[in-house]
């Protein structure tokens, strides 16, 4: 059953996702992609339960989990900081038109 | 273990809470007006999802922990914050990337600890691992292109036969993790060197028009990717996550690959490339147009449509575009700009340079609303844009590009197209609009020659 409630949760993500942008305006187009980027970005929150799980004395674990973070933690960062520097253009060029 | 239970409880209340924001972060950028805050709302949840996981019962390595987060976030913020505005698209490409790796990491480490059990969580792992390998690897060619550290999209002799078989190969392997009670080494070794370079193969021919729906692909398989191995790892945030945005990335791909009319099989197994199709040879040749004789012919139209192209994010331009814009404009000319859905290397890549260079949002027209108003147009001034204004996807059955909506530059009465050479551009394909009898050539960067437009109209003015 379990198992079960794992694919509703798969497919109801699925329609919201599909949902969610369905209206968006061309102009939205590359900072809502970047956006989506960084929310993929909550990676890092598995990064660090599977490094946080690793074996201590095994260093190849500890190297595939320190790659993991590092690796979710620049696609969490990175991901943000780009998205909020295109959308704060848009706000400031809005105020500037009125 | 009862102990732990309201930690891990509090955990996961925190987790669906976080997936709240995200979804309504996601939608609230989805609006002009609202779009900043939702990123906003996303980076707290961001936070606040890092900082409850510290919290999660057994775990160990937290000094390893910290410091990867430290490095990885201070890298990255850096580099986010340094770069150019027009060189956003590669930004996106390698820290989406990033996270594919980072997807693709945390199964190998599941398999390496011999920790995944049952036939649906290893399918998932492995599938995860193989889309997640692809992201990265697909994500850092697409940087180094748009970079110019990879110059020409090339193919292999049977590109198309060498994706398929890369592809069963890594299947197969992958079948055999899966088949087995606890993997073998070397399978998984060869399951990842083979989806690497997978996502190499896959991406590298890909050129011109089709990078934007490249990226947007690769970030909706990344969200998939993070979504399954959220499954693996029995963590509903990254399910709800990953697949909202492996869906949402999905649409959007479908929106840009409708937008040129290519199926997105067809931007991933025929990718465009002119050297490789053919395309009528264009007859005729181009006519030069010196920058005063351009000022002058825009300086006294009434109705001017600029079509902004990668040459002008190339050559920065944008602020120097407005400036002409504001100058033609109080001399009384009307100037509206029309946006193809895929000019330059992401969709609305185009929207983003002229918002930061001031244009108000009331001049920037997509393609069905402007296209019927160009045969009223005096001039339609193309900047540094190619494919999306090519008169043979109309015409020519013969060229790649046949059937791709494009935006009709060549019914305007006057035609000028800033150009840095007389070379056929990034996809390689011949541009008929270049040889017509109205159209007029102004070489030089963007940047230079419409400056030097610039200081004639202001002559002209005084």
């Amino acid at each position: 059953m379990e198992g079960l409630v794992y694919l509703y949760i798969f497919m109801l993500a699925g329609f919201t996702g599909y949902e969610v942008i369905s209206r968006v305006p061309v102009i939205l187009h590359t900072p809502l992609m970047s956006g989506s980027n960084f929310v993929h970005g909550v990676v890092l929150v598995g990064g660090m339960v599977a490094l946080g799980s690793a074996d201590p004395a095994e260093p190849l674990q500890l190297a595939i989990g320190f790659a993991a973070v590092l690796l979710g933690a620049a696609n969490a960062a990175g991901g943000y900081v780009v998205t909020e520097r295109m959308l704060a253009m848009f706000k400031g060029k809005k105020e500037g038109a009125q | 273990m009862s102990a732990q239970f309201p930690v891990l409880g509090f955990i996961q209340a925190a987790y669906f809470a976080v997936a709240v924001v995200f979804i309504l972060g996601l939608k609230a950028m989805s609006s002009p007006v609202t779009a900043r805050r939702g990123v906003v709302w996303a980076g707290y949840a961001m936070i606040a999802a890092t900082l409850v996981t510290f919290a999660w019962p057994g775990m160990q390595n937290f000094g390893l922990m910290a410091l990867a987060i430290a490095l990885g976030t201070v890298v990255a913020w850096v580099s986010g914050k340094k770069v150019a505005m027009t060189d956003m698209p590669q930004m996106v490409a390698i820290y989406n990337g990033m996270g594919g790796g980072a997807a693709a990491a945390i199964a190998a480490l599941e398999f390496a600890r011999g920790e995944v059990h049952g036939g649906v969580a290893t399918t998932l792992a492995v599938c995860g691992a193989l889309i997640g390998s692809v992201a990265f690897s697909g994500s850092c060619v697409a940087f180094a292109k748009l970079q110019g550290i990879m110059k020409k999209a090339w193919r292999l002799p049977a590109q198309n036969a060498a994706n398929v078989l890369l592809a069963l190969a890594a299947v197969a392997l992958g079948y055999l993790i899966v088949a087995a009670d606890s993997p073998a080494p070397e399978h998984v070794l060869g399951f990842f060197a083979l989806a690497l370079a997978l996502g190499v193969v896959l991406t590298v021919p890909i050129g011109g028009a089709d990078m934007p729906v490249v990226i947007s692909l690769l970030n909706a398989f990344t969200g998939l990717a993070v979504g399954m191995e959220g499954y693996v790892l029995g963590n509903p945030a990254l399910i709800v996550a990953g697949i909202v945005v492996g869906a949402s990335g999905t649409l959007l791909t479908q929106l840009m690959a409708k937008a040129m009319n290519r199926p997105i099989s067809n931007v991933i197994f025929t990718p465009i490339s002119g050297a490789a199709s053919g395309g009528e040879a264009v007859e005729g040749e181009q006519k030069e147009v010196g920058a005063m004789d351009a000022a002058a012919v825009m300086r006294y139209a009434s109705k001017v449509i600029i079509v902004p192209g990668y040459g002008m994010a190339v050559a920065g331009a944008q602020h120097k575009v407005w400036e002409m814009t504001e100058l033609l404009e109080e001399a009384g000319v009307e100037v509206s700009f029309a946006i193809h859905p895929v000019a330059g290397r992401m969709p609305g890549h185009m929207n983003v340079l002229l918002a930061e260079a001031g244009v108000p949002y009331d001049k920037i027209f997509d393609l069905e609303e402007i296209n019927g108003d160009f045969p009223q147009a005096d001039v339609a001034l193309v900047i540094g844009a190619n494919d999306v204004v090519n008169p043979s996807a109309r015409t020519d059955k013969s060229s790649p590009i046949f059937g791709m909506p494009i935006l009709n530059a060549d019914l305007a009465q006057n035609v000028i197209v800033v150009k840095r050479g007389k070379g056929t551009g990034y996809s390689g394909i011949e541009n008929a609009l270049f040889y017509k009898d109205n159209t007029r050539l102004l070489y030089g960067s963007a940047q230079q020659a419409i400056g030097e437009v610039i200081q004639h109209v202001k002559a002209l003015s005084v």
